[in-house]
């Protein structure tokens, strides 16, 4: 196996949708009222619920008191679930018509419903970094805009910190429908299949977004380590 | 070199490379279009660079500090599952 094949192997892993074994033994470990499987779900979960929940209300409390309600009728609800579906894409339906009708008592307009087109249709790389077409060799990097190399230690805690908020602002900044996808595919782990089905879109849609906001996210990485480099030395 | 018949990973180009690099991780290209990414990877240090830089940055999102729920408010949905659920709270 190539180190390419390697590295693909890996990536698959872990954007796998491919749970439902571990998923048919969870349910039946929550239904049969083992507390610790529970406590995990809520410990995994909750982020990611909380980050939805805020979409529909407008306070950090109120998606606090939506993720647990979620959390009370999923509990509740436990022998309706048929299993068509994985249990988180369950769960997320649950907290979806919860928070929907908890952001109608708020006078909230829900932004999922009324996710715009974003207006970033740009490419993901500057094309001045390309050789133009008259080149030998047309619609490849040009010598200085070829990517280089980041510092080898980015899992270091002070290169991590700064990191961090680089992608945290370059977040804050996204188009929100490219936001949203990048932030419940890779912040939190979600499924394409879950984001896919929870956001209603299609899922070439879906990848259209995060790879533009994936890109877009580089980019500001590349700037930031690139206006780092003369300071960083070798 | 026979410009008709390039040779694997010769058939696209860094900037087209650059835009399916999502798809390619998806696992969501055909396999020979996958086997032609695979192949200008290798001879193209400049994309597998920026493939590269594609997975720390997936990488780096997942290190994203995230809110959650106190531990007070999840020990409380423990509660609330052991009273509703647990061995003892059905007849």
């Amino acid at each position: 196996m190539s180190s390419a094949d390697a590295k693909r192997h890996r990536m698959r892993s872990r954007a796998s949708d491919d749970n439902q074994p571990a998923d048919a033994a969870l349910v039946d470990q929550l239904r049969t009222g083992d507390a610790a499987a529970f406590a995990q779900i809520v410990r995994a979960w909750s982020p990611m619920m909380l980050h939805v929940a805020r979409m529909y209300v407008s306070t950090d409390a109120s998606a606090q008191e939506v993720v647990q309600e979620a959390w009370l009728a999923m509990i509740q609800g436990l022998d309706k679930f048929e299993g068509r579906s994985s249990l988180r894409t369950w769960m997320l339906a649950i907290l979806g018509n919860i928070g929907r009708s908890r952001g109608v008592r708020e006078a909230r307009t829900v932004p999922l419903s009324s996710l715009g087109p974003d207006e970033d249709d740009g490419p993901a790389v500057d094309p001045d970094r390309f050789r133009g077409p008259g080149d030998r060799w047309p619609r490849n990097w040009t010598p200085l805009g070829k990517p280089r190399p980041w510092p080898r230690s980015p899992e270091e805690e002070i290169m991590a910190a700064e990191n961090r908020t680089q992608l945290e602002n370059g977040l804050a900044e996204l188009p929100e429908r490219q936001r949203t996808v990048v932030t419940l595919r890779d912040v939190h782990g979600l499924s394409s299949d879950e984001v896919s089905s929870f956001l209603g879109l299609s899922a070439g849609n879906q990848r259209v977004l995060l790879h533009r906001g994936r890109s877009r996210l580089r980019g500001r990485l590349e700037m930031y380590y690139a206006a780092g480099e003369p300071v960083m030395g070798t | 070199m026979n410009a008709e018949q390039p040779t694997p990973g010769m058939a696209v180009h860094c900037q087209e490379i650059v835009e399916l690099v999502t798809d390619y991780l998806e696992g969501a290209l055909d396999p020979d279009m996958t086997a032609e990414v695979e192949a200008h990877l290798q001879l193209c240090d400049g994309c597998d660079i920026y493939v590269e830089q594609i997975r720390t940055t997936i990488r780096a999102l997942g290190k994203v500090p995230v809110a959650t729920l106190s531990e007070e408010a999840q020990a409380e949905l423990v509660r609330a599952f052991r009273d509703m659920r647990g061995p003892t709270a059905t007849a």
